[in-house]
């Protein structure tokens, strides 16, 4: 089995956000970077089914060089392959993206690796688009299912799950398709050491792809007015216990 | 709780370890009215205690941060938050393991029950350790964990309890009102509190707190990387938080320490990675913590190799994973000391940061004696935030020496090892000239001083075997039989010494007489021209001082005192003078420039360049004068720290080079020889008994004790003077003594030189300990090239400070026999002190 696993790095978010002066970015000096908790569920999803059938597992991003830093926490987890297409650091918007990923699949294509599954988190944790998945499934003209919090795979197709308001939707989708995940589809496992150590010393493939305006373009990003959080102290130790149930109590929770 | 209170006795800002346990041990001392205050949310606001490793292993080479940290468990103990547990430093190197050898030493001389412990041991110990990769461990039974969160919340409860504080969250100080270099008021978003004393407890905020009064807290948030990684299956039956001894690995600066079903992993070998006290994030701008950043995984790699290579099994395990793992903000000093007192720019504004939980509780009990009697029980002065000149405050001083001090942490750091950043900052006005003499120059303060001069190299053949070689690496380290010969030079002939660095002060005014001597314990009124050697007490008879005076004029006074504790004197000084402006001080140290003469010859050396009258007659030890040697007006002052004949001689700074040609020159024909402070600070001084502070003078020592007590106590009054007589009429705990080595000749062959701190035992081995439960230790060590002997210095009780005891003296694993030459003052070499009257 051939799995694809598509992240993007994001900078990690902490309860206020600061944008850099000229409102290009997220001032990241504080937080560091990470990818969404829907996509470390891809990762772990992938690793599980490698584990449980055998086979290869890539992951992919396009980004700057820094974004080496995310593929290498997913091979510390158990992914076997890197590929790094490279960017300048400009954001590309979802329709380039998607376009540049079709390219890099259709490349691996030509190269005798044809994959069986593709994943993608639902949405990205910073602009949250919805699209890349849709739209590479799309250009590759593959079955894509989204939102996804559950899969089990048999031979050449997969049964997979997701949550409505009203319950459980479920499908059978042919291999190879799309899956965009949510998270709750697993609990994502910790690196060891070995696995950190192994993926550092890892090659990355690396593809440069050529920058493409989408149709979506960034001018600048706007806070949204925060709401002030007001904090009750209902008591220290032991007396605060009444008022905590009083309030379990209001909130249905007792 | 909205609002704050309008008036406060203290306000104290940051509730940390440091700031619970201030507001409980003020409390203790009875003070009421205490504000605790922090930006951030209780119990955890969010500073570096927050995300502590909470381990506390004992023993450090400094007795001061030991006894800190031994009073600190106590204190944890009685609060019952403190897991014992043990711990082992493991070696991997030959060098390491010599050094867990000192380490041994050192828990002898402070009282610390620990051993050393064979690779099996260790295993025994730690039954999850790879002892394929160690040469051994030091294990000290009493090493453990606290939980610091709820040790200073229990104290914070305590001291609410007792109705003397109140506490006052997420409140952000946002200015502290100075007013006549005094605190008046502490501005905060939630209104102001009317004080007048103000306990900076902020940890890495502590600098910017200073700067809102116009102070400096000299110090640098800098990252110690850490990992919790688990779950460990070893660990799935511990109950509590620990039952595993905490390992450090001293040799890759790692440490690791059961917490629960985790390992924790940390680190000091990373680069060190600083920080501005100002680009610290808010509490909403942080992911975890202001003070728990983004972990960068690239400075950990190496460290998580070190790790695995030493704890394989749970380690290697690809179940464990790495649950947490944070770059943990901790405060770092140029020195790596803390910075303890009251700031000596701001009246009522106390310092009490860059601390670790180890030590928290311990300073706070001190830190709180200070500020309410003035004598704390253990000595702070090496914690002294007053010990620091203005360049050592600077940004880049402070970068500088705290990133190289890092990757010290758990170095392997010879005592006399030197600061190879931010050098040559004070430079005399000999400075090229000591150069062009291959001097080879140390740091005290800044100053560049030689320690010994490469142009003596000749010497060595003039001396041979007298100059007392030193064979092994380490006891050679930082060393050159050069000094000793240029001891016997001086001894022999005459030696010149630059002694720029002496911190200099005029006191002045109407009243400078009667302050000087309410200042000074012995008779400062004599006549103008007479120098005298003073100490200076606190009021529990301590030795806060020890310096020498000069009388100038009726009301004006010269303070001669050493650079590393000019900074502490002056402010002891300008702290009592009186408020009327009747006296006042002026710090000179950066106008006058001094060079020591001394030896035999050093008479007809001065006398070939000078009119004035130099004979003993005409220039009596004691005394100091004006004299012009060539163009240069000269004061000179006629006395000496290395027992020769001689004089101290001042030269306005920029004359420098004048007045060092004339002594070199006139110096030819009596084949002077330039003299480093190896001389001065030790080989010459221990031969004459003569006491150093910080060695052997302390607060914690008192005069009698240290043999300074002279015949007659003057009818005046001074500070300390009711401790003092007291100390007298008592007998003395200790004496201070003078023991010689008698044979330093090691197993292996090599003869050894102790360097001082060493434990002084029975023949037998036992501690010696005195009626205050004072351990004997090496206060001073060093060659005594005159007399042929290692020369130790030490407190020992009564039974033992009688010339004749054979002791031990415990250096390197390895005893060594001592006898007590000396009890008491006199000297070992010319005892009668006949040279520098002569």
């Amino acid at each position: 089995m051939n799995i694809l696993v598509c992240i993007k790095r994001v900078p990690a978010t902490a309860g206020q956000i600061t944008l850099t002066p000229d409102g290009q970015d997220i001032d990241t000096r504080y937080l560091g970077f990470t990818i969404s908790p829907h996509e470390e569920c891809a990762v772990e999803e992938a690793v599980r089914m490698i584990e449980a059938h055998g086979g290869i597992t890539t992951v992919l991003t396009l980004g700057p060089e820094a974004a080496t830093d995310q593929l290498r926490d997913a091979m510390a987890l158990g992914i076997e392959r890197a590929m790094l297409l490279e960017t300048d650091g400009r954001e590309w918007d979802p329709v380039a993206t998607a376009s540049a990923i079709v390219q890099a699949i259709e490349a691996e294509r030509a190269a005798g690796r044809s994959y069986d599954l593709v994943l993608f988190g639902n949405e990205s944790a910073d602009s949250a688009g919805y699209q890349v998945g849709v739209r590479v499934a799309d250009a590759l003209d593959l079955p894509c299912v989204t939102g996804i919090k559950a899969i089990e795979l048999a031979d050449g197709h997969a049964t997979v799950r997701r949550q409505t308001e009203s319950g459980w939707e479920t499908a059978e989708v042919s291999l190879p398709a799309v899956l965009t995940v949510k998270e709750g589809l697993n609990l994502p496992r910790y690196p060891s050491l070995p696995g950190r150590l192994k993926a550092k010393k890892k090659e990355i493939g690396r593809i440069k792809p050529q920058w493409q305006g989408g149709g979506l373009e960034k001018i600048r990003l706007k806070l949204p007015v925060q709401a002030e959080h007001t904090v009750e102290i209902l008591g220290t130790n032991g007396d605060a216990g009444a008022q905590l149930v009083e309030v379990f109590q209001r909130l249905r929770l007792l | 709780m909205s609002g704050v209170p309008a008036q406060a006795r203290v306000v104290v800002i940051g509730a940390g370890i440091v700031g619970n346990s201030m507001a409980y041990h003020l409390a203790q001392q009875g003070w009421k009215e205490i504000v605790l205050i922090d930006k951030g949310p209780f119990p955890n606001p969010g500073g570096s205690t927050g995300h502590a490793s909470n381990f506390i292993f004992l023993t450090d080479h400094s007795k001061e941060m030991t006894l800190f940290t031994l009073d600190s468990v106590r204190q944890y103990k009685e609060l019952g938050v403190f897991t014992q547990s043990g711990g082992v430093e493991v070696a991997r190197t030959a060098e390491r393991m010599d050094e867990l050898k000192r380490r041994m030493a050192s828990s002898k001389a402070w009282g610390i029950d620990a051993e050393l412990a064979s690779p099996a041991e260790v295993k025994r110990l730690v039954p999850f350790i790879n002892e394929k990769i160690i040469l051994g461990g030091f294990s000290t039974p009493g090493i453990g964990t606290v939980d610091s969160l709820r040790g200073g919340t229990l104290m914070r409860e305590k001291a609410q309890a007792m109705g003397a504080v109140t506490v006052v969250a997420s409140t952000e100080v946002t200015a502290i009102d100075v007013e006549n270099g005094r605190v008046r008021r502490v501005r905060t978003d939630k209104g102001d509190i009317e004080t007048e004393t103000v306990v900076i407890t902020s940890g890495i905020w502590s600098p910017r707190l200073a700067r809102m009064a116009g102070a400096s807290i000299p110090l640098s948030p800098a990252v110690d990387q850490m990992i919790s990684v688990g779950p460990v299956p070893l660990f799935a039956d511990t109950v509590g938080e620990i039952k595993y001894p905490i390992i450090r690995d001293m040799d890759t600066n790692g440490y690791e320490r059961q917490h629960g079903g985790d390992l924790e992993v940390g680190s000091y070998d990373h680069r060190p990675i600083l920080w501005e006290p100002d680009d610290i994030p808010s509490i909403g701008q942080s992911k975890l913590s202001p003070t728990e950043l983004p972990f960068t995984k690239e400075d950990f790699d190496e460290s998580l190799e070190h790790a695995l290579e030493l704890i394989p099994d749970i380690l290697g395990d690809p179940r464990v994973g790495i649950r947490h793992a944070i770059n943990g903000l901790l405060s770092l000093t140029p020195d790596g000391l803390p910075l303890l007192g009251e700031t000596p720019e701001v009246k009522g504004l106390w310092s009490v940061a860059a601390i670790w939980i180890k030590e928290a509780p311990g300073i706070a009990r001190c830190v709180a004696e200070w500020m309410a009697s003035g004598v704390p029980e253990i000595d702070p002065s090496g914690s002294d935030i007053a010990r620091f000149y203005d360049h050592q405050k600077t940004r880049a001083h402070i970068r500088a020496r705290t990133a190289e001090g890092f990757n010290k942490t758990y170095g392997i750091v010879h005592p006399r090892e030197q600061w190879e950043s931010n050098r040559r900052v004070r430079l005399s006005p000999f400075y090229e000239r000591e150069k062009a003499l291959g001097a080879v120059f140390f740091e005290t303060a800044g100053w560049e001083r030689p320690n010994w001069y490469a142009s003596n190299k000749p010497l060595l053949e003039e001396y041979g075997e007298r100059v007392m070689p030193r064979r092994y690496e380490w006891d050679a380290r930082w060393w050159s039989p050069i000094i000793n010969a240029e001891h016997l030079a001086m001894r022999d002939r005459v030696g010149m010494v630059d002694l720029s660095a002496f911190a200099v002060f005029d006191i002045a005014g109407s009243c400078a007489l009667d302050y000087m001597q309410k200042m000074c314990v012995v008779q400062v009124n004599l006549p103008v021209g007479r120098v005298i050697y003073t100490s200076l007490l606190n009021t529990s008879g301590g030795i806060k001082a020890d310096l020498t005076v000069m009388r100038l004029g009726t009301n004006h006074f010269r303070v001669v005192t050493g650079g590393a504790d000019g900074m502490r004197d002056r402010k002891w000084f300008s702290d009592h003078l009186p408020e009327d402006g009747a006296v006042q001080i002026t710090d000179l140290t950066s106008s006058w420039a001094t060079i020591g003469v001394w030896g035999p010859r050093a008479r007809d050396l001065l006398q070939s360049i000078t009119d004035a009258d130099v004979s003993n007659e005409g220039f009596p030890f004691g005394t100091c004068r004006f004299v012009d040697i060539g163009p240069v007006r000269a004061l000179a002052s006629r006395i000496s720290y290395v027992g020769e004949l001689g004089w101290e001689i001042y030269v306005p700074f920029e004359q420098g080079s004048r007045l060092w040609d004339a002594i070199w020159d006139a110096g030819q024909p009596h084949r002077i020889a330039p003299v480093g402070i190896g001389v001065y600070g030790t080989t010459g001084r221990l031969e004459k008994c003569y006491r150093a502070y910080g060695n052997e003078l302390e607060q914690e020592f008192n005069l009698v004790e240290t043999g300074l007590a002279r015949p007659q106590v003057k009818p005046q009054d001074f500070i300390g003077k009711e401790a003092y007589l007291k100390q007298r009429a008592e007998p003395p705990a200790v004496t201070l003594c003078t023991l010689t080595i008698d044979d330093n000749t090691s197993s292996s062959g090599f003869k050894r030189f102790m360097m001082g701190r060493e434990p002084v035992l029975s023949p037998q081995g036992k501690r010696l300990v005195d009626r205050h439960g004072r351990g004997s230790y090496v206060t001073s060590a060093g060659s005594g090239p005159s007399v042929g002997k290692t020369i130790l210095m030490s407190f020992l009780p009564p039974e033992q400070a009688k010339a004749g005891t054979k002791l031990a003296v415990e250096y390197f694993g390895e005893q060594y026999p001592a006898t007590v030459a000396v009890a008491g003052p006199t000297p070992l070499f010319d005892p009668q002190n006949t040279r520098v009257r002569s």
